[in-house]
């Protein structure tokens, strides 16, 4: 017979309180943002296709048609965000109880500079997504113009955002952090699921520094190409 | 050669504790660094004031008694070795080193440097054996063990529960401990018919003892002395994902 005594609480409840549980579900909402990351890119980049082609997408997104399948994305997106944020809160304050003490000299040197950072860049990065949807969205920054109701002028919105510079430095900014973030989440996400493999583990790493990379490369090519007027 | 350090002293539990600077003109290289501290405390006695009280006992770095934060590393600089283990002769002339208790608040301060790190046996007692029937000696070769597991079990086991992972986690996190001894006993058979609960019991003791949680920084593993690798964790989070899911 086991002498090992578990605490009966219900298996949700015990998952969640434990740190592990709340880093896994860090990981997933985590894999939902990435996947929304990258959408979300390959969307923006067809601003350097024919000047059209971008409205025409965002035109078969804000489809009436289509609005059912948007807000369900949305909402999707939305509660990944809001889980990943308050089981951030909650570790971090799990972290600050753990160590009430501080050391009066502490080398955190051998940790990755995203590593260190998370806690920076992630509301950061959060703050950038508010002003973000409010400026391309919802168009409370500026007026935005459009085609016709429920086709937006993307093109126009978008070069005319980031002919302003303090726009496309806050934007380049984000993208610069939200990038730092991907990378430690990335290879971080299979470590807090579980999976850790010394043949695979170090490609992971490289993995997630190239995808990081080449997403920051993608987003921060637009602000740059309407700023030297190569997007017109 | 002269060493300048900079000592957490705290009489006891209460104290608020202060650094206290204590120049030592003549350390000799082949000194190891406890017995530097050694050196001191005959030094404080003659003076008539009170020893730097630090933890200690092999002093051959396979008990994990001893340890501190020297200039913000868990026992000291050198890779994969215990303070007692590590020598003046890695320390330069003038050097200024900073000593300091590990900071936890599952690991509260006794006196000076000492830490009261009875959590790790709480964690222990959660789930940290196997539960066998007493009796004969079973036969050696009557349970196979692939040798590939045998090893990574052995490498996790050669955890000494010094708690320098803690110390040097920015979390304060007990993941480098937990996982590697969770690690130890669920490579082995003998470790399988209580694998999912232990994992739970002592995740869950180490949450009560108030110990952080684990960012994957990799730091634990960075001043471990016994070089465990953050594999353990991500190993203790499988177990403890699958037990929450598929246990009944």
């Amino acid at each position: 017979m086991s002498a090992i005594a578990i605490n009966p609480v219900h298996r949700v409840v015990r998952f969640y309180e434990a740190p592990i549980g709340k880093k896994a579900i860090m990981a997933l909402t985590g894999v939902i943002l990435f996947g929304y990351v990258v959408a979300h890119l390959l969307g923006n980049l067809q601003i350097f296709g024919d000047p059209d082609q971008i409205n025409k997408y965002a035109a078969f997104l804000h489809n009436p048609a289509n609005a059912g399948l948007l807000w369900v994305a949305r909402s999707a997106l939305l509660l990944a965000v809001g889980l990943h944020i308050l089981a951030s809160l909650q570790l971090w304050k799990l972290k600050n109880d753990a160590r009430p003490v501080a050391y009066v000299k502490k080398d955190d040197a051998a940790a990755t500079y995203a590593s260190r950072t998370m806690m920076w860049s992630g509301p950061i990065v959060a703050a950038f997504v508010i002003f973000h949807v409010l400026h391309l969205t919802v168009g409370a920054v500026v007026p935005l113009q459009e085609i016709a109701p429920n086709e937006p002028n993307v093109r126009a919105n978008v070069i005319a955002g980031f002919s302003n510079p303090l726009i496309s430095g806050f934007y380049i900014l984000a993208i610069v952090l939200l990038c730092t973030h991907l990378y430690h989440g990335l290879w971080s996400m299979f470590q807090s699921l579980g999976f850790s493999h010394p043949r695979y583990t170090p490609k992971l790493k490289k993995g997630a520094a190239i995808f990081a990379i080449l997403i920051a490369i993608g987003n921060c090519s637009i602000p740059i190409a309407v700023m030297a007027g190569l997007v017109k | 050669m002269r060493i300048t350090l900079h000592i957490w002293r705290q009489r006891n539990a209460n104290d608020a504790g202060k650094m206290v600077r204590y120049e030592l003109p003549n350390v000799n290289h082949e000194m190891s660094f406890l017995e530097m501290l050694d050196v001191l405390n005959e030094d404080l006695i003659a003076k008539n004031e009170e020893p730097v009280a630090f933890d200690h006992d092999c002093r051959e770095g396979i008990c994990g008694m001893c340890g501190c934060m020297v200039n913000g590393m868990a026992h000291g600089p050198l890779p994969g070795t215990t303070l007692c283990q590590l020598h003046m002769r890695h320390f330069k002339d003038g050097d200024e080193l900073y000593l300091e208790p590990w900071r936890a608040k599952a690991f509260p301060v006794v006196k000076d440097l000492v830490v009261d790190r009875t959590a790790f046996d709480r964690i222990i007692a959660a789930g940290g054996y196997i539960s066998v029937a007493t009796g004969s000696a079973p036969d050696g070769n009557a349970v196979m063990v692939p040798k590939e597991d045998a090893e990574r079990s052995m490498d996790a086991a050669a955890c000494i529960g010094c708690g320098a992972c803690v110390a040097m986690c920015p979390n304060a996190a007990a993941a480098l401990f937990t996982g590697a001894k969770i690690a130890h006993l669920g490579l082995l058979p003998q470790g399988q018919p209580e694998r999912q609960q232990r994992a739970i019991a002592m995740v869950a003791q180490a949450k009560q003892e108030l110990f952080g949680s684990c960012t994957n920084m990799g730091l634990c593993e960075a001043v471990c002395p016994k070089e465990i690798k953050l594999e353990v964790i991500a190993r203790m989070n499988g177990d403890f994902i699958r037990a929450s899911l598929s246990g009944r």
